[in-house]
């Protein structure tokens, strides 16, 4: 951690002493948020409304319901008033922490994304780490050892990451290892013979305090593929983020000089170069947390991962409102604070960026 | 298999050591999370696999692996002269099921049946919205609240149903999931304790099998009844493993983590028949996929254009396309696993040539004429697109120029059943009941135009026959009225009949019992598991 003045290496200035700047910065963000709120609560509520059909017709399928019916129906479940009442309940529902209830299931909708946002956290989060712990160093090396077979081996995986379509990909690895070698199951989180009550919703954390045997070793197993599938597309982003900010610092006077001065290529590279090749670097991990915690409906079907993801686009297929809006809504409050953190993380990787 | 049998053993073990007996588990990979869990709210194949078929009863049920009826929750019943009155005699010594949330205090009653089915339709009953837009679809859809003049105790074991008119679809009508009974003591205490909401969510029945726990989009756990009046199940527990992808179901059963799998792809079923550790069982479903011209429009007013047109399409060549031969061609608008079905019906013939003369017969000439084709994959229609592609090409042969035309589905729905729709629409239906009422009169009947009669069409002989086979319950009659209408449909040609699709179940060879459902649901009463 920088402290005090260094001879070389950019111009650092004084770390601010206290909490306060922090404190100052991050309810200045929090004050920003409330009209971001609000816009997106807009598009929640106008984008399902969009779409041509309703929940109503959609529930009788192919039996067409009688226009009588239809309107009865309607008017239970307020979607006959205008436009601009059914927002500002909708908006005064928020408000209260009332996200409103599934038209189809009838349950609370706050409830139901608590009850599987911690199955897309819990995978989000192991593949976000898998991704950073092996794209970061891939990245480097890549940059170290530039124009080699190995940066160009690597780089080659990651296009080929990049570019592989996850159902697809999902799918060949349970043919291969589940389905032919049998060395991982098929689907879910754990293995049914399992059975013991949600207390966090993490499978991980549920399956130790359950204390029943083998039970953790089980959800351990269920995670790797999944895992892995999720992890591709970021690990190749990260990894080739990774080296092209590696490259442009490491052509830095400053390294230049730090490796004349004969500091060990570990100190310079890894803790030197890497500091300052992290901001574009953080930049990608975060919008690629958000892009995981928003989008792992892909995985989510194909490894019957109860999560949001699915959860989401079913929601919009049934014209589910209540869900589509509240869940919206609760996605966005969740990718803010992961930017908020993200950008928090920028003061303490860089401190001329600090608050 | 070798996998569930390692899990098997290591829970054996495991239970051994704390002193349980082993259970045997019945594990079904379903494809989609139940919509709730009150059978009368919803219509979903998946939910009354989940919820009727597993913790309830209905008055009268569907023979096993057939639509034919049998003795339910009532032993038997009587059908007054005029038709209207339908009295039910209630087995005795009927069990609601125990559970951790509720312990029943009393056997099955009269009070249940009146609560099971009044709730549907009194706006009165505290049930009647006990859940925001609650929708009792399929009590309205069959037109139960126009059929039932009232429902009446006789007594403790007796219940009377007051129709307003003659229907002998009724009684196969009660066989449905809609029509399940419910336990009044039980909900009698959820309002009680001013949690009603849990009716939908922790179900209650007579059933085979006991509700014990639901993860949400990932499994549903059940335990066999103890106390079913049918007799106590070969397995211990069953759970649904909710998988939503078919390759992926498909997967499970062959790695054995699943002994039953619903609706495969067509294209693994062939791979999924040559695997030697699994049993592949199929059956006509009761289904019809179907082309509906819109008779009210010209030229398709005139059946000699209709007939042209019926003829001028291979309809084998779409069976082959589309379903991979999980399918067969259809002449009528009933499958044949239906009673009535008229096998002396002959369909039109796949001729061209004769199409094209028949067309210019008519006086028409460069017919231009849109195909509507449903852009999301249905039981009786895999690939509603394909299929058009198929039809445009045919009709090109003989001169007629068609245009593809899709909507997203929910519109879809609506726009296909509007009067003035320009052009010709596929659609299709799965039989609810097993009567044949519920396909003839609800597709084609005049009053479901503007409705589920998408070919607008309206012919007094074929409705007159309609009304005759519903006010009689003799089925001998009834199977000769029906077997006219299905002559007068095949001379008019209101649709052109495209196929009935095959349900397809596969299993692992160690399963047992398992019987197909005409009416495609998944029934596991009566299912053991080998060693």
């Amino acid at each position: 951690m920088a402290g005090g003045p260094k001879a070389f290496g950019p111009p650092v200035f004084q770390k601010k002493k206290g909490l306060a700047p922090m404190l100052r910065f991050i309810f200045g963000r929090l004050a920003v948020l409330i009209p971001t709120f609000i816009g997106v609560s807009i598009i929640a509520f106008a984008f399902i409304r969009l779409l041509p059909g309703d929940p109503v017709m959609l529930m009788s399928g192919e039996r067409v319901m009688s226009p009588e019916h239809h309107a009865e129906l309607m008017h239970q479940l307020g979607l006959d008033r205008p436009m601009y009442i059914q927002y500002f309940d909708y908006l005064t529902g928020l408000l209260s922490g009332d996200f409103g209830s599934s038209i189809v299931t009838k349950r609370p909708v706050l409830e139901d994304f608590m009850n599987l946002f911690p199955a897309t956290l819990e995978l989000s989060l192991c593949a976000i780490i898998v991704a950073v712990v092996l794209g970061i160093p891939a990245g480097v090396l890549a940059a170290v050892k530039r124009g080699t077979w190995l940066d160009q081996s690597i780089m080659g995986v990651a296009l080929v990451g990049y570019s592989m379509p996850i159902f697809w990909w999902g799918l060949l690895l349970i043919i291969f290892f589940s389905g032919y070698l049998g060395w991982t199951p098929v689907s879910g989180r754990i293995s049914l013979m399992y059975f013991f009550p949600q207390v966090t919703g993490f499978m991980l954390i549920d399956s130790l305090i359950s204390g029943q045997a083998g039970a953790f070793k089980s959800a351990l197993t269920y995670l790797i593929l999944p895992t892995v599938v999720l992890a591709t597309i970021p690990l190749a982003v990260i990894a080739r983020q990774t080296r092209s900010a590696m490259l442009e610092v490491l052509g830095d006077d400053y390294v230049r000089t730090a490796r004349a001065k004969g500091l060990s290529p570990f100190r310079v590279i890894g803790i030197h170069a890497l500091r300052n090749a992290m901001i574009p670097v953080i930049t990608t991990i975060g919008l690629q947390v958000g892009v995981l915690l928003a989008g792992a409906i892909l995985t989510e079907t194909i490894f019957s991962w109860p999560g949001i993801g699915k959860w989401m686009v079913d929601s919009v297929f049934k014209r589910d409102y209540a869900v589509v809006q509240g869940g919206l809504m609760l996605i966005a409050a969740v990718i803010m604070i992961v930017n908020l953190v993200v950008d928090l993380l920028y003061g303490w990787v860089n401190p001329r960026i600090r608050h | 298999m070798k996998k569930l049998t390692t899990l098997l053993a290591a829970t054996a073990l495991a239970s051994m050591m704390a002193g349980a007996a082993w259970s045997k588990t019945l594990v079904y990979c379903s494809e989609a999370s139940p919509e709730g869990f009150d059978p009368g709210l919803y219509t979903g194949g998946q939910t009354f696999d989940a919820t009727s078929r597993t913790a309830y009863n209905r008055l009268v049920e569907f023979k096993h692996g057939s639509t034919e009826l049998e003795p339910g929750l009532a032993e038997s019943w009587e059908v007054s002269a005029d038709g209207k009155e339908y009295t039910f005699k209630l087995r005795k010594g009927v069990k609601f099921q125990t559970t951790e949330y509720f312990t029943p205090t009393r056997e099955l009653n009269a009070d249940d049946v009146i609560f099971s089915f009044e709730r549907q339709y009194k706006e009165d009953n505290p049930w009647n919205k006990y859940v925001a837009g609650a929708s009792w679809e399929y009590f309205a859809g069959m037109g139960f609240p126009d059929l039932i003049e009232k429902i009446e105790k006789v007594d403790d074991l007796t219940v009377k149903f007051v129709l307003k008119r003659p229907e002998a679809p009724f009684i196969a009508n009660l066989g449905m999931d809609f029509a399940s009974i419910l336990s009044k003591e039980y909900a009698d205490k959820l309002q009680a304790d001013g949690k009603m909401e849990l009716l939908n969510q922790q179900p209650l029945g007579t059933g085979p099998f006991a509700f014990v726990a639901y993860q949400t989009d990932a499994a549903i756990r059940y335990k066999a009844n103890p106390d079913y009046w049918n007799g106590k199940q070969p397995v211990d527990d069953l759970v649904f493993a909710i998988t939503t992808d078919a390759a992926v179901r498909a997967q499970k059963l062959k790695a054995g983590e699943c002994h039953i799998m619903a609706y495969p792809n067509a294209a693994d079923v062939a791979e999924l028949k040559k695997d030697e550790n699994l049993q592949v069982l199929e059956q006509e479903g009761l289904n019809v996929a179907y082309l509906a011209y819109n008779t009210l429009v010209p030229p398709f007013d005139k059946v000699e254009v209709r007939k042209a047109l019926n003829m001028a399409v291979n309809k084998q060549a779409i069976v082959d396309a589309v379903f991979q031969g999980a399918a067969t061609v259809a002449k009528n608008p009933i499958p044949p696993t239906m009673w009535s079905y008229n096998d002396a019906v002959q369909d039109d013939k796949y001729d061209p040539d004769a199409a094209k003369k028949m067309l210019e017969e008519a006086g028409v000439k460069d017919l231009k004429m849109k195909i509507w084709a449903m852009p999301v994959a249905r039981p009786y229609m895999l690939n509603a697109r394909r299929a058009a592609e198929l039809m445009q090409a045919d009709l090109a042969k003989i001169g007629v120029t068609a245009e593809i035309v899709s909507y997203e589905w929910a519109e879809y729905l609506k726009l296909s059943s509007a009067k003035d729709r320009d052009g010709a629409a596929i659609m299709g239906w799965t039989g609810d009941n097993g009567d044949p009422d519920n396909f003839l009169d609800t597709l084609l009947g005049c009053d479901a135009v503007g409705g589920n009669n998408r070919a607008q069409w309206c012919n007094k002989e074929f409705d007159d026959l309609m009304t005759k086979a519903k006010e009689t319950s003799d089925v001998a009659q009834r199977t000769k009225f029906y077997e006219e209408a299905q002559v007068i449909f095949k001379r008019e040609a209101p649709w052109n009949t495209i196929d009935h699709s095959l349900v397809v179940v596969p299993m692992s060879k160690k399963v047992s019992g398992f019987k197909m459902d005409p009416l495609g649901i998944h029934r596991f009463d009566g299912v053991d598991i080998a060693e």
